[in-house]
């Protein structure tokens, strides 16, 4: 496959072949992928944006000016959750893009991020929002049906929103929800953090693109599919460097997690997107029979999730296929004696019940 | 260069309907497209006098406002586009026009940062620009209307974009949105303000746009020195008056009503440092529009800060 911003997130060079319709179609595609910042730190690492009409380059300063200020907001939030969670004896651990920027990984440049996550063990869910509560990060969903799923099916509860900074942090307790197929044991993660800086820990690195790939391929909505899909390009060409034993039993590792699905899908369509360099065998390692069976319907769905929501990129089928991924992604989170009810309440909701409906409406002065 | 009066309605429509009308509005190129009647109505009136971008010519933003489909026709409902992408739930047709000018503002609001942009109207006397900050209802957009229709050049009604480092202003003229009472008070100032299409129980109210570009220089891209920052401020009952106001104060209000003045960081403080030392700062309390462009008037040879 291919299309014009994977194209230049590889070849950022190419830029100067571009006219302006196409260099028009790039930004959007990266702007609507949440994906220009990393593309301009692509061009930047290759000097190129200073080669560019100054028209141009401004939105991608633009979106580095977004970044570096995310940066500064993610390092602000992180020291007060840290002190939060410190006063409970509670360590900090950082999941995806929090993750990425606090321990100043490769796939953190230019990487945007629009909540903080964070995971600690279950038993440590109450004394932590009690914590967290206190300086001053709240729950928007109160008393309401989205709480109560929230809290009896969910792997993190309502996300809390900074009562004056407007941040939003999820706090999760394990990383599917408890209802899905894999029974995911989150106290094999705890075993093997990586403290990167003082009382701040990311997953192990094999443990991050597993959470990684499982998080993409347990998404119902794909608006962040391209990013999330570069985020576990960029994982796997630093990670082996960085340790060359990382390779060597990854498989096992997402195997004994229950996650060994969703690693197959994320090397397999990393190296189908952005061409990942990847060890003989190990897709072979990580397929079955199923998984050999199911794969032309797969990248038939993936393949056209994957491409950035812009009217260059739609194919045939793209809309048919978002859905089925939609729908795929609930019968992933759930079974069905509960999603029934469950999506029956939610069309019940939105159609007469304002209150809960409410909340997640976009607030129109942001306009 | 072309104007959009050059083209034919049907060349027009066409152009909104299928490839987008490329639009050059101060320093962007906005190509914008849409399927209803309504909005493109209100861009024939608002915009007829706004360059065309040239043909090859890069865009900035992409914009459309659509009601796709059959079900979403027969509920009336549509949907504004950025990048093709729906940043907003969707929205009643009858409000569309507001919509896509809401949504033009949000494009500069949340994706330029190459200059400090203050939420502010700001418009022009020769080389004299007057930079007006004000929270919604404020009065700014009123005051900076009636501006425009007594011989100020209207340089923005939304966003003073000031390039760090300078005291300019760079002109981004667009329509300006009145709401509620202020469109009568327009419209009884002038009767020769022109308006587009009025936009009904939006979640600001009553909300109408006017033809902000009555300038002969209204599309000049040139940036202009600012000189004077007024804080207007719209009050039925308090005394009218135009007051000296300190620079101190005035940082911190004029920081407050920036978009970007906290993401630009050291930049954006020096921006704003750079400015109000040289910018001579007022209260403004008006309820008398009249009242008030006389006392903007009075500005255009400024006395030196107290």
């Amino acid at each position: 496959m291919s299309f014009l911003l994977q194209q230049l997130l590889l070849h950022p060079r190419r830029i100067l072949d571009l006219d302006n319709a196409q260099l028009n179609q790039l930004i959007s595609q990266a702007r609507s992928s949440n994906l220009l910042a990393s593309l301009a730190m692509e061009l930047a690492s290759e000097h190129l944006e200073n080669q560019l009409s100054p028209n141009v380059t401004r939105h991608f300063q633009s979106a580095l000016l977004v970044h570096e200020k995310q940066k500064r907001d993610l390092n602000y939030d992180i020291e007060k959750i840290r002190l939060a969670l410190d006063s409970i004896g509670e360590k900090l651990v950082l999941l995806k893009g929090a993750a990425y920027l606090l321990a100043e990984l490769p796939v953190g440049r230019g990487r945007l991020i629009s909540d903080i996550d964070i995971i600690v063990p279950f038993l440590r869910i109450d004394p932590t929002e009690r914590a967290l509560n206190e300086v001053g990060w709240e729950s928007s969903y109160v008393n309401s049906y989205n709480e109560y799923y929230y809290r009896k099916w969910g792997h993190e509860i309502p996300p809390l929103t900074h009562l004056k900074r407007g941040t939003t942090l999820d706090v999760h307790h394990n990383i599917l929800p408890p209802t899905a197929g894999p029974n995911v044991d989150a106290s094999l993660l705890f075993e093997r953090l990586i403290e990167v800086k003082p009382g701040i820990f990311t997953l192990s690195q094999q443990d991050m693109v597993i959470h990684s790939a499982t998080h993409l391929f347990h998404e119902g909505e794909f608006r962040h599919g391209l990013r999330d899909m570069w985020d576990l390009d960029r994982m796997l060409r630093d990670f082996p460097d960085q340790d060359p034993s990382f390779w060597k039993g990854l498989v096992d590792r997402a195997r004994e997690l229950e996650l060994l699905g969703s690693l197959y899908h994320g090397l397999h369509y990393a190296q189908r997107v952005f061409g990942t360099p990847l060890p003989a065998g190990i897709i072979e390692e990580a397929e079955n029979l199923s998984r050999r069976l199911r794969k032309p319907f797969m990248d038939f769905l993936f393949l056209r999730a994957f491409q950035p929501d812009h009217p260059q990129c739609r194919q045939r089928f793209t809309s048919l296929a978002l859905y089925l991924l939609y729908v795929r992604s609930h019968f992933l989170r759930m079974p069905l004696y509960l999603l029934l009810p469950h999506l029956a309440r939610k069309a019940w909701m939105r159609h007469f019940d304002k209150k809960d409906s409410l909340e997640n409406e976009q607030n129109p002065e942001a306009i | 260069m072309q104007q959009l009066a050059n083209l034919s309605d049907s060349e027009l429509n066409q152009r909104l309907a299928h490839e987008g009308l490329g639009l050059q509005v101060g320093p962007y190129i906005y190509k914008i497209k849409t399927n209803l009647p309504l909005v493109a109505a209100g861009i024939s009136t608002l915009y007829k006098n706004f360059n065309l971008a040239e043909p090859e010519a890069f865009i900035d933003y992409n914009v459309a406002i659509l009601s796709k489909g059959l079900l979403q026709r027969l509920r009336g409902q549509s949907d504004f586009l950025f990048d093709s992408t729906n940043p907003f739930d969707s929205i009643p047709t009858g409000q569309a026009y507001a919509f896509l000018e809401w949504g033009m503002n949000w494009c500069v609001s949340l994706h330029t940062n190459e200059y400090l942009k203050l939420h502010a109207a700001a418009v022009s006397r020769g080389d004299h620009a007057i930079i007006m900050p004000g929270v919604p209802g404020a009065g700014k957009s009123t005051l900076c209307a009636a501006l425009g229709l007594s011989g100020w050049r209207i340089l923005s009604d939304e966003h003073a974009m000031i390039p760090p480092n300078t005291t300019e202003v760079v002109p981004l003229c667009r329509p300006v949105s009145l709401k509620n009472e202020s469109i009568d008070v327009v419209k009884r100032f002038s009767s020769s303000a022109i308006f587009g299409p009025v936009s009904r129980e939006t979640h600001k109210g009553v909300v109408a746009h006017m033809k902000a570009d009555l300038h002969p220089q209204s599309h000049e891209t040139k940036t202009l020195q600012a000189r004077t920052m007024v804080f207007p401020k719209y009050a039925k009952d308090e005394t009218q008056r135009l007051t000296p106001r300190r620079r101190t104060e005035s940082f911190i209000l004029a920081a407050y009503h920036s978009f970007n003045y906290s993401l630009l960081c050291e930049t954006g403080f020096e921006a704003m440092k750079t400015l109000i030392e040289n910018v001579t700062c007022y209260d403004l309390v008006y309820h008398d529009l009249d009242w008030a462009v006389n006392a903007v008037d009075s500005l255009s040879d400024p006395e030196p800060n107290p």
